[in-house]
C-alpha cells in the first residue's frame, strides 16, 4: 500500500513539525509513505474566495504529483475537502476522480483504513477538541450536532487511545471558529470574534491544549491566544498520536 | 438601509459593542438549542427533513400546472387573483384594490414579500398608512427599520430601546421595559387598529394547488385579527409557496415551527379559502425574480424556503454581526443566497459573508444546500466582474505561484512565500489579521527541505 | 403579453424535468397514550388542560374560573344556560367584548396539542381569536396522534376557513420573553370529555 504524503501550503512552510509528527506516525505505524516533492496547495485559497476558474493549473499539479499512490494522506480536515469535492481536470477527469476517491484526511485514514485499535502515545494534558467544519460537515469525522442521528467521533476515538490525556468539555461541541479562508480578512471583526468565542469555551472548560485535525482553524485561534498571552496552545492532532512518552 | 457599506463594515460596527454581541448571540443560540431539542423529540426527524424536500423539488419541477390549478381553484372559491411580475407590479396591485373601496388605512401581518416590495412606503406616498401588525414588526416599524430577522424581527433590540420606542410613539411611561406591560399596551392599541381597518393583508406560508387554500402561521394571532374583522382580505404570496395537496400541509406544519423556534406548531395555522360572506378576498402571486431563479439549476433549490429562520439562529456569522449588516430584507445564509438573484451587484458581498461551515444546511428543514449555494454564488460573482480587480489581481499571482513546485520552492526559501502572500497570512502591520492575532512564528525550514534532508533516512 | 401569461411562461421554459412526490404514508410514531400525550404537550405550550366527566363539569368549571358578569359566547346547545350563542350573521366587530369562547373541536393533536376548527363549530370566524379568553371541548376519542393522521380526517372537508389553534396567543418578540396574550386569546382552556 503505497501512501503520497499530501502537505498543504501554509502546513509545510509554517507547521513542519505537524507534517513531520504525520510521516512519524504514518511510518510507525507501518504504512509505506513519501512526499511528492513537486506539490504545493490544493487550490482552495482562490476557490473559496471564487477563483475556482483559476485552479486549473493547480488541479493539474496536484494529479502529477498524486496519481501513482494508493492513497493519499493529508493532516488538513479542509484541503482534503477541498479535493474530495472539486479536484477536476479537463485533461484527465479519469486521473481527477481517482484521487477524489482515494484522499483521506489523517484522523480518518487511521480509523477507517488503517482501522487501528490502540496506539503507543501519551500525552498527559487537558485537551479540548476543536472540530473544524471541514471536517466535521464535510468530512463527517463527526456527528453533527444539527442532525437527529446516533453519536459518533473519529478524532475523540484515536484521542481516547493515548495515554494520560483527559479531554475537556465544550458548552458549543462544533460551534466554527471563524477562520474560514479569506474570511478571516475580509470579515476580521466577526472572525476574530468567533475565535474568541471559540478559545473561551475551551478555556473555561480547563483545556490547556486546543486540538484539531486542521491548522487553519488552530492557526486562527493561535494567532488570538498569543496576542492574549494565554498560556493555552494549539497542537495539531498528529503531534498528539505520533507523541510518545519519553518526549511527552 | 444604512448607505452604502457592505455586510464586512456594517458588522464590525456591530462589534465595536462586545457585550451587545455576545447578548445578541446567546439568544439565537437558545433559540437553536430549543429547536434541537424539539427535533430531537420528533420521531423521524431525518425522514420529515427528507421528505419536505422531495415534495419542494416535485413543485419546483411542475410549478406551471401547480399554479394554474391553484389558480382555477382560487376562482372556483371566489378569491380574486392577480398576477404580479416585480415590487412595482404588486404595489400598484394593492393600490388600486383599496383605492376602488376608497381604503386609506390597512392592517398588514407579518409577509416578507410585501417588505421586499417596500409596500408600506409606496401606498404610503398615495395616501395610504399602513400597520405591521406582528408585535416585532410593528416595533422596526415605529423605530423606521427593516425587520433583522425573518421570524423575530426586532431580536436584535433590548428591552429598553422599545420601552423608549413605546414612549415617543404610545405615550407610554418613560423607562418602562417590562416585556409583558409592553406587550399589553401594544396589543390596546393594536386591538384599535383592527376593529377600524376595513381591509387587511397577510402573508401567505403555504398555498394548495389541489384546494385553492393558503394556510398562514401566526403566534400572535395578528393574521387572524386582520383577516376576520376586515372587509376586503388581501394575501401576497411568491410563486413557490406552493404546496401540491392538503396532505401535504402535515408535513410542512410539523417542521415549520420546531425549526423556527422549537415549538412543536404555531399556535394559529389558518387555512383560508373562501370569503365570508360579505367579504372579498384577494390574492396576488408574485414572481419578482422566482421564474428566473428556476432557470439557475445550482440555485434553484433556494426556492424552496419556508422561511423559517433556523439557518439564521445556528449561523455564527449572523448571530455575531446581526440581521442589519445584511443590509437586505431578509437577512443570514438564506438572504445571503437569495439576494444575489435579484441584484448581484448590490449583494455581491453577502455570500462572502460566511465562513462556509455549513450548520446551516443542516438545520435546514427542507435541505436546502445553503452552503454549498454560497460558494457557487462565489464563482458567479467573480466571473460576472463583481469582485475587487485587487483581488482578482492576488488571486492571479497565488494561482501562477502554487501551479509551479519551482517558483513555489524558491519563493518558500526567500522568506516563507506563504507568510508573503497568502491571503490570511499577509506579513505586514496593516493586514488586518493582525490587528487582533498574532501571525503565526516563521520556522526554520518548512517540511519540504526537512523532508528533502532526512526523508529518506526515516 | 399580461404579466400572468409571461410569468407562467417563464416558469415552464425553466423549470427542471419532473421529479415525483414521495411517499408520506410511513411517518407513525409508537404506541402511546393520546390522551396523556395531549395533555403534556398543550399544557407544555401554556395551555390548560381539564378533564371533564361530562358537560355539567365544564360548566361548573366555567362557572369557578370565569367571570360569568362578563360576555361568554358559545355554539354548544349544551352550555345555553352560561353562554349565548353565537351566530355567523352578525358583525364580526360585535364580538369585541366577550370574555370566553366555548367551541367544540372534532380533531386534536397529541404531538402538538393543537385543536382543529372549521368556521362551522367557530359560530364566526373571528371568535376563537377576539376573544379574551378560549374554551375549547375536545372528546378524548377524536385526538389523533400526528398531522399526519390530522389531515388524513379532514381529508377532503370543505370549509371556507379552518384552522389549528394550539394554545394561548403568544409573543416573545421582546428579548425572546415569552408572553402569553399577544393579539388573541390570554388563555386557552382545553376540556377533555371521556
Ligand atoms: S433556508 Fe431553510 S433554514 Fe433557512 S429560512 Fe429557509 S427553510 Fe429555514
Amino acid at each position: 500500500m503505497k501512501i503520497g504524503l499530501f502537505i498543504p501550503c501554509y502546513v509545510n512552510q509554517l507547521y513542519p513539525n505537524a507534517a513531520i509528527a504525520t510521516l512519524e506516525l504514518l511510518q510507525k505505524l507501518g504504512a509505506d509513505v513519501s512526499y511528492p516533492s513537486k506539490q504545493t496547495c490544493c487550490g482552495q485559497p482562490m476557490a473559496n474566495s471564487g477563483y475556482e476558474h483559476l485552479t486549473q493549473s493547480c488541479n493539474d499539479l496536484f494529479i502529477e504529483n498524486f496519481s501513482g499512490f494508493d492513497y493519499v494522506v493529508a493532516p488538513s480536515a479542509s484541503c482534503v475537502l477541498h479535493i474530495k469535492d472539486h479536484l477536476h481536470s479537463h485533461a484527465d477527469e479519469k486521473a481527477a476522480a481517482s484521487i477524489r476517491g482515494k484522499i483521506y484526511e489523517l484522523v480518518e485514514f487511521l480509523t477507517d483504513v488503517l482501522k487501528i485499535e490502540k496506539l503507543d502515545a501519551c500525552f498527559p494534558h487537558k485537551v479540548g477538541l476543536h472540530q473544524s467544519c471541514h471536517g466535521l460537515r464535510g468530512l463527517h469525522l463527526a456527528q453533527m450536532s444539527e442532525l437527529v442521528a446516533p453519536d459518533f467521533s473519529k478524532p475523540k476515538q484515536l484521542l481516547n487511545m493515548v495515554q494520560g490525556l483527559e479531554l475537556t468539555e465544550l458548552d458549543r461541541v462544533d460551534e466554527c471558529c471563524g477562520f474560514g479562508g479569506l474570511f478571516c480578512i475580509a470579515e476580521e471583526a466577526v472572525s476574530v470574534k468567533m475565535g474568541k468565542d471559540r478559545i473561551t469555551d475551551h478555556t473555561k472548560h480547563g483545556a490547556e491544549y486546543i486540538t484539531s485535525p486542521d491548522l487553519s482553524c488552530l492557526m486562527h485561534m493561535e494567532g488570538i491566544l498569543q496576542r492574549n498571552n494565554s498560556k493555552v496552545k494549539i497542537i495539531h492532532i498528529a503531534e498528539i498520536l505520533n507523541c510518545s512518552s519519553i518526549k511527552a | 438601509m444604512k448607505g452604502t457599506q457592505d455586510h464586512a463594515a456594517l458588522a464590525e460596527a456591530f462589534n465595536k459593542d462586545e457585550d451587545r454581541v455576545d447578548w445578541h448571540d446567546g439568544a439565537l443560540w437558545w433559540i437553536r438549542q430549543k429547536r434541537d431539542r424539539s427535533a430531537n423529540q420528533t420521531p423521524q426527524w431525518e425522514e420529515l427533513r427528507e421528505a419536505a424536500s422531495a415534495i419542494k423539488s416535485n413543485v419546483i419541477s411542475n410549478l406551471h400546472d401547480y399554479l394554474l390549478q391553484f389558480e382555477e381553484n382560487l376562482k372556483r372559491n371566489g378569491v380574486k387573483v392577480y398576477w404580479a411580475a416585480d415590487a412595482e407590479e404588486h404595489n400598484q396591485i394593492i393600490y388600486k384594490i383599496l383605492s376602488e373601496k376608497n381604503i386609506n388605512q390597512m392592517v398588514k401581518s407579518k409577509s416578507m414579500l410585501t417588505e421586499e416590495c417596500h409596500l408600506n412606503e409606496y401606498l404610503a406616498e398615495r395616501g395610504i398608512d399602513v400597520i405591521n401588525s406582528d408585535l416585532g414588526e410593528y416595533i422596526q416599524q415605529i423605530d423606521n427599520e427593516p425587520p433583522s430577522h425573518i421570524v423575530l424581527p426586532c431580536i436584535h433590540k433590548k428591552k429598553e430601546e422599545i420601552g423608549e420606542l413605546f414612549h415617543e410613539h404610545l405615550g407610554t411611561e418613560k423607562g418602562l421595559s417590562d416585556p409583558t406591560l409592553l406587550t399589553r399596551v401594544a396589543r390596546k392599541h393594536l386591538r384599535n387598529v383592527f376593529m377600524t381597518r376595513r381591509a387587511a393583508l397577510t402573508g401567505v406560508n403555504f398555498a394548495v394547488a389541489e384546494t385553492g387554500e393558503y394556510v398562514v402561521c401566526t403566534n400572535e394571532g395578528n393574521a387572524d385579527m386582520g383577516a376576520h374583522l376586515c372587509e376586503v382580505q388581501i394575501a401576497s404570496m411568491g410563486l413557490e409557496k406552493i404546496v401540491p395537496e392538503r396532505k401535504h400541509l402535515g408535513v410542512f406544519l410539523r417542521l415549520l415551527a420546531r425549526s423556527a423556534i422549537g415549538q412543536p406548531i404555531t399556535i394559529y395555522s389558518s387555512h383560508f379559502r373562501k370569503p365570508r360572506p360579505g367579504q372579498e378576498m384577494h390574492l396576488v402571486l408574485v414572481d419578482k425574480g422566482r421564474s428566473a431563479l428556476l432557470a439557475r439549476p445550482d440555485f434553484r433549490d433556494s426556492l424552496k424556503c419556508i422561511k423559517c429562520g433556523g439557518c439564521m439562529n445556528t449561523c455564527p456569522v449572523y448571530r455575531k454581526s446581526g440581521g442589519l449588516s445584511y443590509h437586505n430584507t431578509i437577512s443570514g445564509p438564506i438572504g445571503a443566497i437569495l439576494a444575489p438573484n435579484l441584484d448581484m451587484k448590490k449583494h455581491a458581498d453577502l455570500p462572502f459573508a460566511s465562513t462556509l461551515c455549513g450548520s446551516c444546511s443542516n438545520v435546514c428543514p427542507v435541505k436546502i444546500p445553503i452552503h454549498d449555494q454560497l460558494y457557487k454564488w462565489r464563482q458567479v460573482i467573480v466571473k460576472e466582474g463583481y469582485s475587487a480587480s485587487r483581488k482578482t489581481f492576488s488571486m492571479k499571482a497565488m494561482a501562477l505561484t502554487l501551479s509551479s513546485p519551482e517558483i513555489y520552492k524558491t519563493a518558500g526559501k526567500t522568506g516563507r512565500w506563504i507568510l508573503n502572500h497568502a491571503p490570511f497570512a499577509i506579513n505586514n502591520k496593516f493586514n488586518p489579521w493582525y490587528k487582533q492575532r498574532e501571525m503565526p512564528d516563521s520556522p526554520k525550514q518548512s517540511f519540504g527541505e526537512w523532508y528533502a534532508k532526512n526523508g529518506s533516512k526515516s | 403579453m399580461s404579466s400572468r401569461d409571461s410569468i407562467l411562461a417563464a416558469v415552464l421554459k425553466n423549470q427542471p424535468p419532473l421529479t415525483s412526490l414521495p411517499d408520506i404514508s410511513g411517518f407513525k410514531v409508537p404506541e402511546e397514550d393520546l390522551v396523556e400525550k395531549y395533555k403534556d404537550t398543550f399544557s407544555g405550550i401554556g395551555g390548560i388542560v381539564y378533564s371533564a366527566a361530562n358537560m355539567e363539569a365544564v360548566k361548573n368549571h366555567i362557572r369557578e374560573n370565569f367571570d360569568t358578569g362578563k360576555r361568554i359566547v358559545s355554539t354548544l346547545p349544551a352550555l345555553s344556560d352560561v353562554a349565548e350563542f353565537c351566530s355567523a350573521s352578525v358583525e364580526p366587530h360585535s364580538f369585541e367584548d366577550v370574555e370566553l369562547a366555548i367551541i367544540e373541536a372534532r380533531l386534536a393533536v397529541a404531538e402538538n396539542g393543537a385543536v382543529w376548527l372549521t368556521e362551522e363549530v367557530m359560530g364566526h370566524r373571528i371568535i376563537p381569536y377576539i376573544s379574551q379568553h378560549l374554551a375549547v371541548v375536545v372528546d378524548e376519542s377524536v385526538i389523533v396522534s400526528t398531522m399526519h393522521e390530522a389531515y388524513a380526517k379532514i381529508a377532503d372537508e370543505e370549509y371556507g376557513f379552518g384552522g389549528f389553534i394550539g394554545g394561548p396567543s403568544k409573543t416573545a418578540d421582546i428579548e425572546q420573553a415569552l408572553v402569553l396574550g399577544a393579539h388573541g386569546p390570554l388563555s386557552m382552556t382545553v376540556y377533555l370529555i371521556k
